[in-house]
């Protein structure tokens, strides 16, 4: 079916209407998130964590957000106004932006337009690469524009720690393209779904993935752009108000990106049981595994410590990278003998 | 480096295993305002003047915790018990008898030095108000509602009790 067959106004209309339907859900999860990580994090740490607002807390992210609404939103004087303003949101639109081409679900169609895929450009994987490298920008730029030496210095690390961390991911979903022969997302979920899962395939590129993935997201235990016992806050320490609640919300957007790419790439995306009978059953396959990057993202930050930077960067560039290279070495020479699926 | 990387991996993968052993251990935490601990057995919260069994105040106006409290909360005036009506058993009684809970330390120096095992510490922790006018204790405050409304005894060993 091609989309000369649609009406423009039905695939505006559809394409409308998943697009709220995504950014209202991205953002419920990552508020939701908060409350899922201070639940959890309380658990590890033999705690209840918050349980007061509203049945099991639940109103929580609510109470939340309406107070840093109700904050003062202060700019420092000496702060480059334009680009303080500008940072956060760079920050949210980098996290959200990415999941535009993510498939979430099966590809069911209606008149002719996938339901669960906002886009699905051929250079899907591209774009997922590009965007959420944005995301440095908003870190480095909300530090800089700061004018204050902790938001430079969390700036600063933030922007050696992605970068360098972005190599190492980069060379792990080399890997995957190299098995799939495909920079479309929905192709190479459905290849996956049809065969085996790349985890399987892909076993050390996917933990160099996940590695790097929290290493690119800034959580712990490699939160350094933030380390509250030496930089107060790292990059948002000026930001207060709504402005914080973003750098804030496009965190654990990006938390949701990560896993999602991390499971559209390895884990199958919404591959999963009987999913074939009941295409719908996809969304919720999705969302587990989903789910469970965010366990484990909390998991880790309630179990390691914060590295240091000099770790940091040894880690990133004389462990992972290396080790990404031997495992693009190695799949491009499976690939080579056995042919590309 | 792989095997220090590798032997890195195993390590957080242990400590990964610890944590996730604890998210069955139930939470210590005690809601507070609901759910309140009981004190340890030789808790010192706020004071109370105990009376005997038959409802006559025990104190005797004697000034020995006056005396001897630390920080000078105290503050008791005499007078001559009444001949008919005798409030306490002796032949003075505390016409007033006021503590200042904001110069109480809670050494319970009022409490051993006590002749007459009036004046007690009790498990009461909720010592708080929102003027420092209310928190000096008057009599009527301090005074048993009734014989053994307290719930402590100096002579009654409780827990490892001090008294003995």
């Amino acid at each position: 079916m091609t989309e000369t067959q649609t009406p423009t106004w039905a695939f505006g209309l559809i394409t409308l209407g998943k697009g709220l339907a995504v950014l209202v859900g991205l953002l419920t999860a990552a508020a939701y998130l908060t409350w899922l990580e201070r639940r959890l994090l309380a658990r590890f740490q033999l705690r209840l964590g918050p349980n007061r607002v509203g049945p099991f807390g639940l109103l929580q992210p609510l109470a939340d957000g309406l107070k840093l609404m109700m904050k003062e939103t202060f700019l420092p004087q000496e702060a480059d106004r334009a680009v303080f303003l500008i940072a956060p949101a760079l920050s949210m639109l980098a996290a959200l932006l990415a999941f535009a081409v993510i498939p979430f679900g099966p590809p069911l169609e209606l008149w002719g337009v996938k339901l669960f895929q906002l886009a699905d450009p051929d250079v899907g994987v591209l774009f997922v690469l590009a965007v959420s490298s944005l995301g440095v920008y908003g870190v480095i730029l909300g530090g800089w524009a700061s004018a204050s030496k902790y938001s430079l210095l969390g700036g600063l690390r933030s922007s050696a720690q992605m970068i360098s961390y972005e190599l190492a991911v980069g060379l792990a979903i080399v890997g995957v393209i190299l098995l799939s022969g495909t920079l479309r997302l929905s192709e190479i979920v459905a290849q996956q779904a049809e065969g085996v899962w790349n985890v399987f395939l892909q076993p050390l590129g996917f933990l160099l993935f996940v590695i790097g993935g929290i290493a690119e997201t800034n959580r712990a235990p490699f939160d350094l752009p933030e380390a509250e016992h030496e930089l107060v806050g790292g990059f948002h320490t000026e930001y207060a108000g709504m402005r914080f609640a973003s750098f804030f919300v496009a965190e654990y957007g990006h938390m949701v990106v990560m896993a999602s790419v991390a499971t559209t790439l390895f884990l199958g995306g919404w591959d999963g049981p009987f999913v074939e009978q009941a295409p719908l059953l996809g969304l919720l396959w999705f969302a587990l595994k989903v789910f469970a990057f965010m366990f484990l993202f909390i998991w880790l930050r309630a179990t390691l410590p914060r590295v240091r930077y000099d770790q940091l960067m040894s880690l990133g560039w004389k462990v992972l990278i290396p080790l990404a290279l031997l495992n693009l070495t190695l799949t491009a020479a499976g690939v080579a003998a056995l042919g590309a699926s | 480096m792989p095997v220090g990387a590798l032997e890195g991996l195993l390590q957080t993968l242990k400590g990964m295993s610890i944590t996730f052993k604890y998210l069955f251990v139930p939470p210590v935490t005690v809601q507070y305002p609901e759910e309140k601990r009981k004190a340890p057995p030789r808790f010192k919260g706020r004071h109370y003047l105990r009376l005997w069994a038959d409802g006559t105040e025990r104190c005797i106006a004697c000034h020995l915790c006056e005396i001897v409290c630390p920080a000078n909360a105290i503050h008791v005036v005499d007078a001559p018990n009444p001949k008919t009506n005798p409030i306490s058993k002796s032949h003075r009684y505390a016409a007033d008898f006021q503590i200042n809970m904001l110069r109480c330390i809670f050494v319970g120096d009022c409490e051993e030095v006590c002749p007459v095992d009036c004046i007690v510490l009790s498990d009461d922790y909720e010592v708080s108000g929102y003027t420092r006018e209310e928190l000096i204790y008057t009599k009527d405050m301090l005074l048993e509602k009734h014989p053994g409304a307290s719930g402590r005894d100096p002579m009654v060993k409780r827990g490892d009790g001090r008294m003995e």
